[in-house]
């Protein structure tokens, strides 16, 4: 998708929020919803089935308004994280310009993040893209659940993320790191433009 | 100029918040790093807000890192008024000088440059000047760029070309954090609450803000108790036209959560700023490298003027290209004619066709054709009867060059001058735009040929003198004989003359007196002006005398110079020889050169008689090619000037 359309002066992000089921990706959307003043966002599509997991997507558009003369928008997907939804994951990874990998801080999990996070390299080099080359953040959530149950962001680190990509902590059930990693995918996104040149 | 800045205006007594973030971290790398990141960085917001404040940290925070840095705060006001001085001084110049050596220039409230051009071109200059030596220019206004009226379109891309923040009113938690801190310097506790009740109340900017605090702070002195929540409310709602707060926090902004919005949305301001302005920044580094080096950048302007960035890279790309291509053509050219490096044409990618088309003619027509020596100028002739009509002829050509006189051909016998008089017009024409006068002997001209013909570049040497502006031949009697030279001058007279070229010929005698010299180039130089120059008249001895005479540094004595006019002399090049050996005489006998002593030393022994005078005055001598050249301009010719001995050949 374009991103930084200069005919238009607009400036429109994709984003993406990819993970194992129940990891908070949702629970991410929902935070960064209640703080975003009312004409800052727009409606919060959000398909869920009947125990609250997510069927298709969420989605989540903000309006930033005018920036540098630039019409800004940010749209924030998610992906069921339930392995057989991996159609629509591909669906909506489809034209992403940044992704945030919410990992589940819990011990137990640690598998089922491995394996979300293979999902996700499979899925982007099949769209001819990888981790390298896409804007990506990790947010090991949960952090708020008692020590014993979770791994520190240390050890999430050494088992996920190789490549010293940037990692936040958070409990996106209070908020607490849910906008740095937004923030941090947003400008690493916009970044990527100075590498790639205006569209 | 302010020297001292104000040491309480510092980024550690700045308090962020949502309104300022941008531009405090904008200001705080601009401090850090003067003149890489934004530049200029152009701050502006409504009065009280804090422009003045980050202006001054950013001169802190540039001293404070690096010692010596050249930090120079001035409000505009500062600024015209030393412009009208510097300018009613005639130092405009100086002023400039001034401000473009500063390593951070500090300018704020340029919302005056409102509809004053003058004072914008100058400011524009000084903007030139300090970017394109990495220097850093931070400016506030309390209002954008676009807004000032009539401002320059340059001005208004200089600015757009670095980076625009603003700065807003402060919000609720960042006044409460304004109070605490103010009360704290102070020394002065304020309850919490009471801060809370203050900060409660919208206020424009941080100086209503603050003359609030005073009121409590005032209030609370003459009282000895603290003020109560209820009272401040009571007191600032009393005679304030300030909007009261329904209660306590009820009209306070959004809780302290709606800050993380905020900050999100400062970061994404901060990246788009960067990113969307690389294109232009790219352009601007391009216009900077380039026309630094003295290169157009016409073509890379014109895209800054674009709305959308249509193919930036590929422009860019061109442009380096045919810069490229036009060094390729000016070190070319620096082969041929390093005379001609420094040709705008070669400096404007524009005109890359040009560049090559210049190129090829000078390939063609090889190095230019030697020039007037400047040792023979006007100025050193002397006039007198015996040349009057050369001399007059000399300069209506030097006037109105290819038009009255066309050729001109000086005649008269060696020694009287042709040469100096030839060279002299060339000097003059030389001094036109453009010209390109190709001023040489006969036998010059004869060796070039030989040359050429034996290198089989006989075109090219053609070519070359083809492209002379004017064509001026000494000693064309040399030709005398040499059938092949003179077919050659006879058709480069008839290409110039067909241009309307100056030609001026020098000879002996009368063309047609010169035995051995084609008939078709003896009736086309008759066909000009023939203008001669005789045996010197006295007059002119008169002259050369004194100036040689006085050129020695000492009194000139009269009779001395009348008895040597008063010789017998049939060039001036042997009234010349007359004078150098009655001086070169007295200096070996220590005595002053007088009359009589010339008369002793010229009349009075028989050895003072010249073997040579008989023969020749003018010293000519053979030369490599059978031709009579004269003993001056073998001397002036010779390759190397230290090997040169003058020897009077007595």
């Amino acid at each position: 998708m374009s991103l930084v359309n200069f005919t238009t002066r607009e400036i429109t992000c994709k984003i993406v929020y990819y993970g194992p089921g129940r990891s908070g990706k949702t629970t991410n959307l929902h935070y960064i919803y209640g703080r975003v003043p009312n004409d800052r966002r727009g409606r919060m599509v959000s398909l869920a089935t009947e125990n609250e997991r997510t069927l298709f997507f969420d989605f989540l558009p903000l309006d930033l308004g005018n920036i540098s003369g630039f019409t800004t928008r940010f749209h924030l997907y998610t992906v069921p994280g339930q392995v057989y939804y991996d159609a629509t994951r591909k669906l909506v990874l489809q034209g992403a310009d940044g992704v945030v990998f919410v990992a589940d801080s819990q011990a137990r999990q640690l598998d089922e993040n491995i394996e979300s996070l293979q999902g996700l390299q499979a899925n982007l080099v099949a769209m001819r893209s990888d981790m390298r080359s896409m804007p990506l953040v990790f947010q090991y959530n949960k952090q708020d659940l008692p020590p014993e149950l979770i791994l520190r962001p240390d050890d999430l680190d050494d088992a996920l993320n190789f490549w010293g990509i940037p990692s936040y902590a958070s409990d996106a059930l209070q908020g607490k790191g849910v906008f740095e990693t937004l923030r941090a995918i947003s400008e690493r996104v916009l970044r990527r433009l100075s590498q790639e040149g205006p569209r | 100029m302010t020297e001292q800045l104000n040491p309480r205006l510092t980024f550690e007594t700045l308090v962020v918040g949502a309104a300022n973030r941008l531009a405090v971290t904008a200001a705080r790398t601009v401090g850090e790093s003067p003149g890489t990141a934004y530049n200029p960085l152009f701050i502006y917001g409504e009065s009280g807000l804090g422009k003045t404040h980050l202006l001054t940290a950013i001169g802190h925070l540039a001293r404070h890192l690096v010692t010596d840095a050249d930090v120079e705060y001035v409000t505009l006001d500062e600024f015209v008024e030393q412009y009208h001085a510097a300018v009613a001084a005639g130092q405009s110049e100086a002023l400039r000088g001034r401000f473009g050596r500063v390593d951070v220039l500090l300018l704020d409230d340029v919302q005056f440059l409102t509809n004053r051009r003058e004072l914008q071109a100058e400011l524009l200059r000084i903007l030139e000047q300090l970017q394109g030596a990495n220097r850093q220019i931070v400016l506030t206004s309390d209002r954008p760029p676009a807004e000032i009226q009539e401002l320059d379109e340059r001005l208004l891309s200089r600015f757009d070309g670095g980076l625009v923040v603003d700065l807003d009113a402060p919000d609720y938690e960042t006044r409460i954090a304004i109070l605490k801190r103010r009360a704290g310097e102070r020394g002065v506790p304020v309850d919490p609450a009471v801060l809370e009740v203050v900060a409660g109340i919208r206020v424009h900017n941080v100086r209503e803000l603050l003359g609030l605090l005073n009121r409590i702070v005032a209030y609370q002195a003459v009282s000895d108790v603290p003020i109560t929540p209820e009272a401040a409310h009571q007191l600032l709602a009393g005679d304030a036209p300030l909007p009261r707060p329904s209660a306590a926090g009820a009209d306070v902004a959004p809780a302290p959560p709606g800050d993380e919005f905020a900050d999100f949305l400062s970061g994404v301001t901060m990246a788009v700023h960067e990113q969307v302005g690389v294109w232009r920044s790219r352009i601007t580094e391009c216009i900077k490298r380039w026309g630094g080096e003295g290169y157009r950048t016409a073509r890379l302007e014109h895209l800054l003027k674009q709305e959308v960035p249509t193919g930036v890279e590929r422009v860019i790309r061109e442009y380096e290209r045919d810069v490229d291509r036009l060094r390729g053509f000016q070190r070319a050219m620096a082969r041929v004619d390093p005379h001609r490096v420094s040709d705008p044409i070669f400096y404007d990618p524009e005109r890359l066709t040009e560049a090559d088309e210049l190129v090829q003619s000078a390939l063609r027509e090889g190095r230019p054709p030697p020039g007037p020596s400047p040792a023979w100028l006007f100025e050193a002739l002397v006039t007198g009867e015996s040349n009057r009509m050369a001399l007059n002829a000399a300069n209506t050509v030097i006037a109105s060059p290819g038009v009255t006189y066309n050729p001109l051909v000086l005649t008269g016998p060696p020694g009287v001058g042709k040469t100096h008089v030839l060279h002299a017009i060339g000097n003059e024409l030389q001094g036109d735009p453009g010209a390109r006068v190709a001023c040489l002997s006969a036998q010059e001209f004869v060796e070039e040929l030989l040359d050429a013909i034996d290198g089989d570049r006989v075109e090219a040497w053609r070519k070359r003198y083809r492209g002379a502006t004017a064509l001026l031949l000494d000693d064309v009697h040399l030709l005398a004989g040499k059938e092949r030279s003179q077919e050659e001058l006879f058709n480069l007279y008839n290409t110039l003359l067909a241009e309307d070229r100056q030609l001026v010929f020098t000879l002996v005698d009368q063309p047609s007196a010169i035995d051995g010299l084609d008939r078709r180039l003896v009736t086309r130089l008759e066909g000009g002006l023939v203008a001669g120059l005789d045996e010197p008249d006295p007059d002119v001895r008169r002259g050369v005398l004194f100036r040689r005479l006085k050129a020695k540094d000492r009194a000139v004595d009269p009779e001395l110079v009348e008895y040597l006019t008063a010789r017998p002399a049939d060039s001036v090049r042997s009234v010349i020889n007359l004078v150098q050996r009655v001086l070169r005489a007295a200096q070996a006998e220590g005595v002053e050169p007088t009359a009589p002593f010339a008369k002793a030393l010229l009349e009075g022994a028989a050895h003072t008689v010249r073997a040579s005078a008989g023969v020749r005055t003018s010293g000519a001598m053979a030369s490599a090619v059978s031709s009579m050249r004269s003993r001056e301009k073998v001397v002036w010719e010779w390759p190397d000037p230290e090997e040169r001995v003058i020897e009077e050949l007595a």
